[in-house]
């Protein structure tokens, strides 16, 4: 008994201010990890942790860092203590699905508009249903987010010339 | 069938020349009346079955009338729009659009050099690049702008076209006699005409219609875009707002105050097509950044 109320203390004391001071959540669609790759405690539970800028052979071998690349490393926003989470500038850890929050420290009037509905794209029922909000990674590749040319659909056949002839 | 439309003209007479109830009345002879749901559901049915034996598949025709409270409005980021098209071809395949001879298209993307956005005349929508967006160049959707002062309806002179209460402005394919004053009558190039029969591959049809919007049309016939009115009087995003791949393209009731479309008209720069031509359009250019 005692011991019960030692924890409910100790939620009370510790877990409902940590609480108070969550943002606010989205129904944000699922964060576009690669197959398998998830969750990365799987490799990287047992292995020791590399700060060092190096180029990756191993593994992760396709991402090349083109986003302010001079100024920062992987261990900037992945979490070195336990990687299936990222990490916030203050030292918050957050998941997946709330990666905003991270691009949200830099990008804060992208952010802004993102919350609104503005910046970037919501898809479902705006009424009565599922709404689903794209993170920014579903359009932005994090480690190289500059939006990539399209090829374009086909323009309109043009009508045919029936005068003139 | 004319179901809504006799509402419209009934409250037009009523409402725009003060008359009253017998001038009404002297005025429309009982020829014309509102149809009973009866009456409606009678006409759906019908149709249902004509859709039935000519494309072999069962459609759903909805007659969902105009929410209370609700306007309708556009919002189009042009810092975002890097000219793809993709909205154009989901438009086409939400919305059961002819897709060759007549080729029929609601939206229509065109291209504008940077720094000469009013220069209409110097538009471009044939544009074909390896990839987009194209330096010096910026897009432009035009589709339907869903007018609250629509030149188009006023020039119908069989009331086959209207403005619904919720805003959006829509066609009765069954009661238009394609004369096509509305295409002359509006600035924005929105109405599309079907110069033949339709052609639609039959495993491509959405058979998720609305009476007034995407349902199959007939041969001499005008149609537009309905802000995909199947879709959002159910609360869902019109088709060409879900296959925007920058998120260019927002949707929203202009008389909720907490809707992402009043967001962007009071904080965003924002213009209106034409504005000048006192049509009052609907639908909001932006930019966001």
């Amino acid at each position: 008994m005692k011991i019960v109320s030692l924890c409910l203390f100790a939620i009370i004391a510790f877990g409902v201010p940590a609480f108070a001071a969550h943002h606010d959540e989205y129904p944000v669609s699922t964060p576009p990890l690669t197959e398998g790759i998830f969750p990365c405690s799987n490799c990287h539970a047992g292995m020791e942790v590399n700060a060092k800028r190096r180029e990756l052979k191993d593994e992760h071998a396709n991402i090349k860092l083109r986003h302010a690349e001079n100024d920062r490393w992987c261990l900037d926003c992945h979490n070195p203590a336990n990687r299936d989470k990222l990490k916030l500038v203050n030292g918050d850890t957050i998941p997946f699905t709330e990666s905003y929050l991270l691009c949200g420290q830099c990008h804060g009037n992208i952010y802004r508009d993102w919350k609104v509905g503005i910046h970037g794209k919501r898809v479902g029922y705006f009424k009565g249903g599922k709404r689903l909000y794209f993170l920014c990674v579903n359009c932005h590749n994090p480690h190289d987010p500059k939006f990539k040319p399209l090829k374009p659909e086909p323009p309109p056949t043009q009508p045919e010339r029936t005068y003139g002839r | 069938m004319k179901m809504m439309s006799m509402g419209a003209l009934a409250a037009l007479s009523l409402g725009s020349s003060s008359c009253t109830q017998a001038q009404m009345e002297e005025f429309l002879q009982k020829r014309f009346r509102e149809m009973t749901e009866a009456e409606k559901k009678e006409v759906i049915q019908r149709l249902e079955e004509t859709y039935l034996r000519k494309y072999g598949k069962k459609f759903g025709i909805s007659a969902q009338p105009a929410g209370y409270g609700v306007l309708w409005g556009y919002g189009l980021d042009l810092s975002r729009c890097i000219g793809c098209r993709r909205c154009v071809y989901a438009c086409v395949k939400e919305n059961n659009q002819s897709r060759i001879n007549p080729q029929l298209q609601w939206i229509r993307v065109v291209r504008l050099k940077k720094g000469s956005l009013i220069n209409l005349e110097n538009a471009e929508h044939y544009y074909n690049p390896e990839t987009v967006p194209e330096p010096g160049f910026m897009y432009m959707p035009v589709q339907c702008q869903h007018c609250e002062n629509p030149p188009c309806v006023r020039v119908c002179p069989v009331k086959a076209t209207w403005k619904e209460p919720d805003g959006i402005v829509v066609v009765d394919y069954n009661w238009c006699i394609g004369c096509r004053y509305c295409m002359a009558a509006c600035p924005y190039k929105g109405r599309v005409f079907n110069w033949s029969e339709p052609n639609i591959p039959a495993d491509e049809l959405n058979t998720d219609v609305h009476y007034l919007g995407n349902r199959p049309r007939m041969k001499n016939v005008v149609e537009k875009c309905t802000f995909c009115v199947q879709r959002v009087r159910n609360g869902r995003y019109p088709a060409c707002v879900e296959a925007c791949p920058t998120g260019a393209r927002k949707f929203g009731n202009l008389l909720d105050p907490s809707s992402e479309i009043r967001y962007l008209i009071e904080n965003k720069r924002v213009f209106r097509l034409k504005e000048d031509l006192n049509t009052e359009p609907k639908f909001y250019y932006f930019f966001s950044a």
